[in-house]
């Protein structure tokens, strides 16, 4: 899946994140703000890095600005913010999981 | 024993911290929206969120029940593509206003179980009804598919189509008798409207008591504060307990004496007794005794 625009995803509300996407040619950069980044910093990189990898994302620039989100959340607001800033609609959900 | 279903609670598909919390107030079911509550811009996200939320442990062990849009939107087949996979119990089909509404929810959800491999079948359905041709077709739709497991009266929508407001019940009496009767008739259960002025306790209960009274099974809730309010109004009190447990005493007594027919304090005890008394001890083993 490629990254051909800009997105964002998500609420800067308390147990959500905000995620930022943007176009970038050869490389992937993964910026990754959290409240509780001390605790569970390795955690959250995992689950957006599984994420990224399962929809095949391997260039572009990522912003998370996290509030303490669940995994579940922070995996679903990276895959709207992907979906919304990637070409074409088509959903595999073989790949959300 | 029957599945209670005495409050199923709302939650915003879109609201992160709603959906990682709302576990913890054990209503008998909860119900993530991805319709009205959602923002037609947070569809997608919604969508998403409520996938994850669905597979997530914390909602494993409490009935799961979905509103998706209408199928006539852009947005009914990916709700139902989505959360079917993701293995919700119930889906609640907005607007519905004829059998024919629940066939093609019918036909798409066999066309996904079939693509994830779920059981065909496994995916139950409440129809909300919300318009005066949805309560004429009342019947019709509660009889028409062995996954419906229930009907819902929406009051937002139909006192619109009445050309009328909420009031004081009056403009629902007919919708709520006839919604209430479809279910009886068809074996399934009825859930009544939201009370939407969470801080009206008082109204709130007076309205609990109509419904559970008129026998619907329970209603849809907007707050978690109300779940306790409404469970209790579902409790039986300590004398109808009380008495539940000597007609069971002189039931099974009657049957150790081989007698098809007792009586107690001169009434006769038969089966529909029986059955309501054991209902009544379900309800206290569920709920405890009326405070």
């Amino acid at each position: 899946m490629k990254i051909v625009r800009e997105a964002l995803a998500g609420t800067m509300e308390s147990s959500d994140l905000m995620v930022k996407i943007a176009p970038a040619e050869g490389e992937l950069d993964v910026v990754v703000h959290s409240e509780v980044i001390k605790q569970f910093g390795d955690q959250i990189r995992k689950v957006v890095n599984d994420t990224l990898r399962a929809m095949e994302i391997r260039q572009g620039l990522i912003i998370i600005e996290d509030k303490g989100a669940l995994d579940c959340v922070i995996r679903a607001r990276l895959q709207s913010a992907i979906l919304r800033a990637a070409e074409g609609t088509e959903i595999d959900w073989g790949k959300m999981r | 024993m029957k599945k209670l279903r005495r409050s199923m609670l709302f939650l915003p598909g879109a609201n992160a911290a709603m959906l990682s919390t709302a576990f913890i107030y054990r209503p008998d079911s909860i119900m993530f929206d991805l319709e009205d509550a959602v923002a037609l811009r947070e569809k997608d996200t919604a969508r998403l969120l409520v996938f994850h939320a669905l597979q997530h442990p914390m909602y494993q062990d409490i009935e799961t029940v979905v509103r998706i849009n209408p199928l006539n939107t852009p947005f009914g087949l990916p709700d139902l593509e989505a959360v079917v996979r993701a293995g919700v119990d119930v889906v609640r089909l907005p607007k519905t206003d004829t059998p024919e509404d629940i066939y093609e929810l019918e036909r798409h959800l066999e066309r996904i179980e079939l693509a994830c491999g779920r059981e065909i079948g496994s995916t139950r359905v409440m129809a909300a009804i919300e318009s005066a041709v949805g309560v004429i077709n009342a019947v019709a739709i509660a009889r028409s598919s062995q996954r419906l497991i229930g009907i819902a009266l929406a009051a937002f929508d139909y006192v619109m189509d009445m050309q009328t407001e909420r009031g004081d019940g009056t403009e629902l009496f007919y919708a709520r008798c006839a919604v209430l009767h479809a279910a009886r008739a068809a074996g399934i259960d009825a859930f009544d409207v939201v009370w939407s002025d969470v801080n009206d306790e008082a109204g709130f209960l007076r309205e609990v008591e109509l419904v559970r009274k008129m026998g619907f099974n329970g209603k849809s809730l907007i707050n978690p504060r109300q779940i306790d309010l409404l469970h209790n109004a579902y409790a039986p009190t300590q004398q109808e307990v009380d008495h539940a447990k000597v007609v069971i005493e002189a039931a099974e007594e009657g049957e150790r004496n081989g007698l098809g027919v007792v009586s107690l304090n001169g009434k006769m005890i038969d089966a529909p007794i029986i059955n309501h008394a054991q209902m009544v001890l379900e309800r206290a083993a569920a709920s405890g005794v009326r405070r």
